[in-house]
């Protein structure tokens, strides 16, 4: 079941953005701003986290998913450590990603070249 | 009067460019875009159920474990050269999960090579997934101290 | 003082008209599978050239194309008095290195889409004027260092809009000279910047299409001939769709043109 729910929810999300840059002006960058503050913005009021339990990966993979670790990291942070935690709280749950971001990317960049499309 | 004429000679051009140009597809576009998209995190799911039941972590760690091995595998296929023509079908169904911020770090990293490894490689890395930093951040802050006051 | 080279509003007419000695073209591989092939003088295999940027493929295209012009002419380097042309990157880069190794006094252009319309009537007018008898008009681009300059980088998974251009690789050369055979430069009509607010990278054609609708029908009015009368009338990159933008404003102003009227981004792919 939970295959089902991650293909649907993430799906979804993927239609939305997909709607959002062909239906408006709006580039790929832009969509994907618009996606992760709107993941932050969700979990903070609340609504992406039943989002989460019912789809998984399907709502944690998409961008927003990204937000959400942000925002509940926050909360976490701020939970546990007062004020200094809205600083410390987002980045440190989602240090794994950015660090990887990083060091793959670099990685990748060192190894291979771009190749010309036809 | 002249500039009037002008700035509604441009309108009615705008709107005529507007109403002529080739939309694109909607359909096919969003069928792909749920179809790859949809994969893309059963992919994550199946990575996740791995790790959570054979390494041990809790749900939380897991998902931030998925979250490595998809930028992993997201930053590997740019590098192999295969995740752009996903992309071109897929659309947002590629953009949109974890493995297209992998693609839109290392794409401008590959590119820029050539104008070294501190500002071309390192400095260009993020011209296209900063922007979701910044405000992805920004907007974790904000609604921290929102909830800092609340409390 | 009257100018007495300059008919209408915005035409010159040669007096002493140009002739097209030789022309030259190189292309990448792509447009070498398009309908126009067998024109192309050589079509490269693969398009970075044996170089290893795409700047430098796209100067060694330049180069090349100058020199296939020139060998096809029966001349030689020095031969050409002044070298015309540019491409799109940043400081005219490839044509730049291009002029550097050919060791001809170069003008560096830049027009963009009409860089070789630009730098032919430019030659034009240097072999009107009595300034030089041998001038070669050269121009350039390459899909994969303009896209990284105006667009996004290539490997990025992004979907083209289906107005979005697809930047030619290759280079065009044409030696003009002062007593030839023809093909003559007769008349050279210079254009208006137009800008009618389009702001979208990926629809370049409906940007251009009232420039070129505007300068075409100026060219007619400040000539006094008629669409019928050429063979063809050729556009630079408007694509299919700003083509068909461009007849509609030119029937605005009174001018039928479909027939001989078509554009080089249709005719190369």
């Amino acid at each position: 079941m939970s295959y089902v729910n991650a293909f649907i929810v993430g799906g979804l999300i993927c239609v939305l953005g997909q709607l959002l840059m062909d239906g408006t002006k709006l580039n790929p960058a832009q969509v994907l701003v618009i996606f992760v503050t709107a993941g932050v913005v969700l979990t903070a009021l609340g609504i992406y986290e039943p989002l989460v339990r019912f789809g998984g990966a399907g709502a944690t993979i998409p961008l927003p998913g990204f937000g959400y670790s942000l925002a509940k990291g926050v909360f976490k942070g701020v939970d546990e450590k007062g004020f200094l935690g809205i600083f410390t709280g987002g980045v440190e749950a989602t240090s794994g990603g950015i660090t990887a971001a990083v060091v793959f990317g670099y990685l990748m960049a060192v190894f291979f070249n771009p190749k010309s499309k036809s | 009067m002249t500039r009037r004429l002008q700035t509604n000679e441009k309108k009615n051009y705008q709107k005529l460019v507007e109403n002529t140009a080739p939309k694109p597809n909607y359909f096919t576009n969003c069928i792909w875009a749920f179809v790859v998209g949809g994969i893309i995190c059963i992919i994550g799911q199946f990575v996740h159920n791995m790790i959570e039941n054979n390494l041990g972590l809790t749900h939380l760690e897991a998902t931030n474990a998925t979250i490595l091995v998809m930028i992993f595998l997201g930053a590997a296929l740019t590098g192999l050269g295969v995740y752009d023509r996903i992309g071109k079908k897929a659309g947002a169904g590629s953009i949109v999960p974890i493995t297209g911020f992998a693609n839109s770090v290392v794409s401008p990293a590959m590119e820029y090579k050539r104008e070294g490894f501190i500002f071309g490689v390192a400095a260009r890395m993020f011209i296209l997934a900063g922007p979701v930093l910044v405000y992805g951040i920004t907007s974790s802050v904000i609604v921290g101290i929102i909830y800092y006051l609340l409390k | 003082m009257v100018a007495l080279k300059k008919i209408g509003r915005q035409t010159i007419k040669f007096l002493n008209p140009p002739s097209i000695l030789t022309t030259a073209s190189i292309v990448g591989p792509k447009e070498g599978e398009g309908p126009l092939a067998q024109y192309y003088d050589e079509v490269l295999e693969d398009d970075l050239f044996g170089e290893d940027s795409w700047e430098k493929a796209e100067s060694k295209l330049v180069k090349e194309a100058v020199k296939i012009a020139i060998r096809k002419a029966k001349l030689k380097i020095p031969d050409i008095e002044f070298m015309l042309g540019g491409d799109l990157l940043n400081q005219l880069m490839s044509t730049s290195f291009a002029a550097r190794d050919l060791e001809i006094p170069f003008y560096g252009l830049y027009g963009a889409c009409s860089t070789m319309a630009e730098s032919l009537n430019l030659a034009a007018v240097l072999i009107d004027g009595g300034y030089a008898d041998k001038v070669v008009a050269t121009t350039s681009s390459h899909f994969s260092s303009a896209e990284r300059q105006f667009r996004y980088p290539l490997e990025l998974g992004n979907q083209r809009a289906p107005t979005a251009q697809w930047t030619v690789t290759g280079s065009g050369a044409a030696i003009l000279t002062s007593n030839g055979n023809g093909p003559f430069i007769t008349y050279s009509t210079i254009g208006k910047v137009i800008d009618f607010g389009i702001v979208d990278s990926n629809n370049m054609g409906a940007a251009m299409a009232p420039a070129a609708a505007n300068t075409i029908t100026t060219h007619l009015m400040d000539t006094g001939l008629q669409p019928k009368e050429y063979d063809l009338i050729i556009t630079g990159d408007l694509g299919k769709y700003g083509r068909d933008i461009a007849i509609e404003l030119m029937k605005k102003e009174g001018f039928e043109i479909v027939k001989n009227f078509t554009d080089c981004g249709i005719e190369n792919f």
